[in-house]
């Protein structure tokens, strides 16, 4: 029989009080979801209105220039944008249209709103409107921002997809919404387990083409893979859709819990559910021990970063047999980590927000065997002596559900297993 | 507005930060929305630095912006110097600071800070990253450097070198070696490694060295201006540049000491008969205007090759680039949009492309070699080992540099024999690089037929006559060697253009072949 996590007897950390800092964040803005939205997304194409520091991010975030040509670029403003002397609007519509003829391959364009046009108070939402009246219907704009000052890192996937929910079809059909990017190997994966239990008829948002998007209705479920998606959770359920909570599919533990509730909801039987998820489920075990030996015992300290710090922390100390000192994430959303939140014992701080040069000073306090940190941390924490994982890999590469669970479990021992492989003393 | 895919530089704080990163004992606290802190991961990952940026950012939010942001960069400010204690803090805005116009500069002058605050106006809306490089030194300087007597021996400043330099880690060795063999002490070099307190030590030097125009010339301006200091004109990148130079220092100072030349390989190397086949490779050169003047000299004088085209993607320096196209007979290409610049290469069809690491991808995706000789820079720009560009060993380095991305010259010659060999046949790629070299062959088989009308200007010619490629000349065309390919389409079409010949035969072809033998 499936065996459901169990609550930590000592209550788990949901009502454990949150340390709230509001200091320098050493974080990306939301920009950076691009990176990944913009390859899920075959037909869309981002258009960042923004300056030379917003293009500059995304090129150094990419990492390497992979895409010759990607289907996302930046409006760059100019000193006559700013002066008023060129109409900002005459002037996107003139992008626009030059981008849209270059590349007919696109469907959907977003206009990605950035600190600078946010505080000059470009309106994005007007220009979208306009733009989708003389492009539809090949094309539909919309808008949504990434920019610093509202957004961190993944919440601009968030916003990204909240922006295109009031855009979905009506439908009164019950229908279950996977939300969240995934790579399409995972997204696969989990779709096969869902058939396998006979929830057929799955959506999934985003799709990767926009012919393929879900509709939404009184009758649709969700649930999302993604702990950071708090407004497209808000913006379905305006919908009239209805979440169904869990902890995250993250592990052996995750993805067992997540199915469940899905299976729940769709009255699957405990047979049906212990047979499609029996053989996976051993396999990821099975890959999960093979990496926790090496992370058993060992201490984790989290700096916020994509906010799927929560569900990590979760998955690495009930899984790997890992101790949590810190638990840092961005924003804390409780309707959406919470139960994860209720399976983490009671020990860590959990802290909200950032004040980056205290955050440093408690983690050189603790020396946790392995921080989990950005890479602009990194490399300095490891001339300290810490060992680190940077954590943007959590969110490039594909961790999701059962047989990922070992490669997840992966990213955390490597870092540790190199450190004690290297010997770079005089052997004496 | 303009539409932006990937960018040469990055935004003048930016720039800024190069300078403060690279100093020691300096603090830059920058009024800035949060994200922009993704600009420390330049130097943590790119450049593998071991200490973070001496940055404060005050990472505002818009829940800031309605009320005091002036406060939150005020106790940045304070913070900054509480936490770090550095000798001397630069402050200023990002691009969306800048719009909010709170005045970093004048709002730190009020703290009474007890270390001087130098304020910097980097307009973010009309410069890029090596004016705000250029910028911030040279505030640094004038707010800093303190007259005094010169020094007893004959003593340099070498200027210019920052954080994220292209080798500028090597080169300040080299050239400090170089000086050396003249009998020339270095002073200072700044800013890479300088502490304010070393900036203030600058005009105790006997001249300057500019090392880097693009990052350093406002600097040795005003320190000529205002101490005396006359500066190099000369970037001794390459061999006919580094005797130059040594002439140069030798007029400014009046030293006669000659320099070693012992370790100096590249022109033996180029004139050893191995070297035979690189001559007349067409090379395209693109990067920023000190690194591309260098790269031209050298690709033509030192190494025999031909230079098909050049251009920079500094505007600042557009005259002299313009001046230096002019010289080698070649359209120059003052650009900093990606995508004019792949034009401008396909357009050219160079068997070799010397560019930044943008180009690097280009040559990707049309399969022309690349090799890296300018910023904007890459993790693999940081090379582990002694690496270079200027003075002697950057000479040696350069030739291996511009030799290595090519096909050998024995293996030339038997791709040229063996065209169509099953196993030996041109996709295969050099032999040297590991994995296979991205194929021209899919772009190329799709374009043929189509080349002639969709492609560029030239192949319209002076006549305005469309060519076209019969098949069998398309054939023959496809089993000339890959790096040779583009080089015998472009000079077919244009000796078909050129006499009127609207259908391109295999007869054509050769006969362009022996129109163009040298």
């Amino acid at each position: 029989m499936t065996e459901l996590p169990r609550i930590p007897a000592s209550g788990g950390c949901r009502d454990t009080p949150i340390l709230k800092e509001r200091g320098q964040r050493e974080v990306f803005c939301g920009l950076t979801g691009i990176i990944w939205l913009h390859r899920k997304m075959q037909d869309a194409f981002f258009l960042v209105v923004g300056s030379r520091t917003c293009a500059h991010l995304l090129q150094s975030a990419a990492g390497v220039m992979i895409f010759a040509e990607p289907r996302f670029g930046t409006a760059i403003l100019e000193e006559s944008d700013l002066a008023g002397l060129a109409d900002a609007h005459d002037e996107l519509d003139r992008e626009v249209a030059r981008l849209l003829s270059r590349r007919p391959d696109i469907r959907q364009l977003f206009l990605v709103g950035s600190c600078p046009s946010e505080v000059i108070k470009i309106d994005l939402a007007r220009a979208a409107e306009r733009l989708s009246k003389v492009h539809s219907p090949h094309v539909r704009v919309l808008n949504y921002s990434g920019s610093g000052i509202e957004t961190t890192f993944t919440q601009g996937e968030d916003a990204c997809l909240a922006s295109m929910v009031p855009e979905l079809a009506t439908t009164d059909a019950r229908e279950l919404v996977l939300v969240g990017a995934l790579p399409d190997v995972v997204e696969d994966q989990a779709l096969g387990l869902l058939e396998a239990m006979g929830i057929g008829q799955v959506r999934c948002l985003p799709a990767r083409r926009a012919d393929a998007e879900p509709a939404i209705g009184p009758n649709t479920v969700f649930a999302l893979t993604q702990p950071f998606l708090g407004d497209t959770h808000a913006a379905l359920e305006r919908r009239g859709a209805r979440h169904i909570p869990a902890p995250f599919p993250f592990g052996d533990e995750g993805t067992t819990a997540w199915l469940r509730a899905v299976a729940d909801e769709f009255g699957v039987s405990d047979e049906v559910f212990e047979s499609v998820t029996a053989a996976p489920r051993a396999r990821a075990r099975k890959a999960i021990a093979a990496q926790a030996a090496e992370l058993n015992g060992k201490s984790v300290f989290f700096f916020p970063d994509s906010q799927l710090e929560v569900p990590l922390a979760r998955f690495l100390t009930r899984e790997c047999g890992m101790d949590a000192i810190e638990i840092g994430s961005p924003f804390i959303h409780k309707g959406l980590v919470g139960p994860d939140l209720d399976l983490i014992a009671p020990g860590p701080v959990i802290s909200e927000g950032q004040d980056v040069d205290r955050q440093l000073d408690r983690a050189r306090a603790a020396a946790p065997d392995l921080t989990v940190c950005g890479l602009g941390l990194a490399n300095p924490l490891e001339a300290e002596g810490l060992a680190t994982k940077w954590a943007i890999e959590l969110v490039f590469t594909p961790v999701h559900f059962y047989e990922q669970a070992g490669d997840l479990a992966g990213l955390f021992s490597r870092p540790l297993r190199r450190k004690a492989k290297l010997k770079l003393e005089a052997a004496e | 507005m303009k539409l932006t895919v990937w960018t040469y530089e990055g935004p003048p704080h930016v720039g800024a930060m190069r300078v403060a990163t690279g100093m020691k004992g300096l603090h830059y606290v920058l009024h800035a929305p949060q994200g922009d802190t993704y600009a420390d991961l330049l130097f943590t990952m790119i450049e593998r630095r071991d200490h973070r940026p001496p940055v404060s950012y005050t990472t505002f939010q818009a829940r800031d912006l309605g009320s005091d942001t002036a406060t939150l960069f005020k106790t940045a400010c304070q913070d900054a110097y509480d936490r770090f204690k550095p000798q001397a803090i630069i402050v200023g805005a990002s691009c969306t600071a800048e719009l909010i116009q709170d005045d970093p500069g004048g709002l730190a002058a009020t703290m009474g800070l007890p270390v001087p605050v130098i304020p910097l106006e980097l307009p973010s809306y009309q410069r890029k990253e090596n004016f705000g490089a250029d910028e911030t030194f040279f505030q640094i300087v004038r707010h800093l450097a303190q007259p005094q007597e010169r020094t007893a021996q004959i003593t340099a400043n070498l200027l210019g070198a920052t954080g994220l330099g292209f080798r500028h880690r090597d080169d300040i060795e080299e050239v400090t070696a170089l000086l050396h063999d003249l009998g020339i002490g270095v002073n200072v070099i700044a800013p890479l490694n300088a502490t304010p307190a070393d900036i203030a030590r600058l005009p105790a030097a006997h001249f300057n060295v500019l090392m880097y125009p693009e990052t350093g010339e406002a600097a040795a301006r005003w320190l000529e201006r205002s101490h005396g200091q006359p500066f190099t004109k000369i970037v001794p990148i390459g061999v006919g540049a580094t005797r130059d130079f040594i002439e140069e220092v030798r007029g400014l100072t009046g030293v006669t000491a000659k320099a070693d030349e012992s370790r100096l390989r590249l022109p033996w190397y180029s004139s050893s008969v191995d070297s035979t086949y690189l001559t007349g490779k067409r090379v395209f050169i693109f990067g920023d205007a000190t690194h591309v003047k260098a790269a031209a000299r050298i690709a033509r004088d030192e190494m025999g090759f031909e230079v098909a085209g050049l251009g920079c993607y500094n505007r600042e320096f557009a005259r002299d680039i313009r001046a230096l196209a002019k010289e080698y007979g070649v359209e120059p290409l003052i650009s900093d949009d990606y995508l004019e610049v792949e034009r401008a290469i396909e357009i050219a069809q160079p068997e070799m492309i010397l560019g930044t690491q943008m180009e690097r991808h280009i040559g990707k995706r049309l399969g022309i070699p690349c090799a890296v000789i300018s910023a904007p820079v890459h993790v693999q720009d940081f090379p582990a080992r002694y690496s270079p560009q200027m003075g002697w060993e950057g000479a040696n380095v350069l030739f291996d540099t511009l030799v290595h991305p090519l096909v050998m010259g024995l293996e030339e010659h038997l791709l040229h024999m063996f065209r169509e060999d099953f196993e030996f046949h041109d996709d295969a790629g050099p032999s040297h690089h590991g994995g296979k070299a991205a194929p021209r062959a899919p772009v190329a088989e799709a374009e043929v037929g189509v080349t002639a009308q969709e492609a560029p200007d030239q192949v319209r010619g002076e006549a305005g006559i469309h060519v076209v490629w019969l098949p069998a000349a398309e054939k023959e065309l496809k089993k000339i060697p890959f790096f040779v390919r583009g080089k015998a389409r472009k000079n077919t079409e244009t000796f078909a253009s050129e006499r009127g010949v609207a259908e391109i035969s295999v007869e054509t072809l050769y006969e362009a072949k022996a129109h163009y033998a040298r």
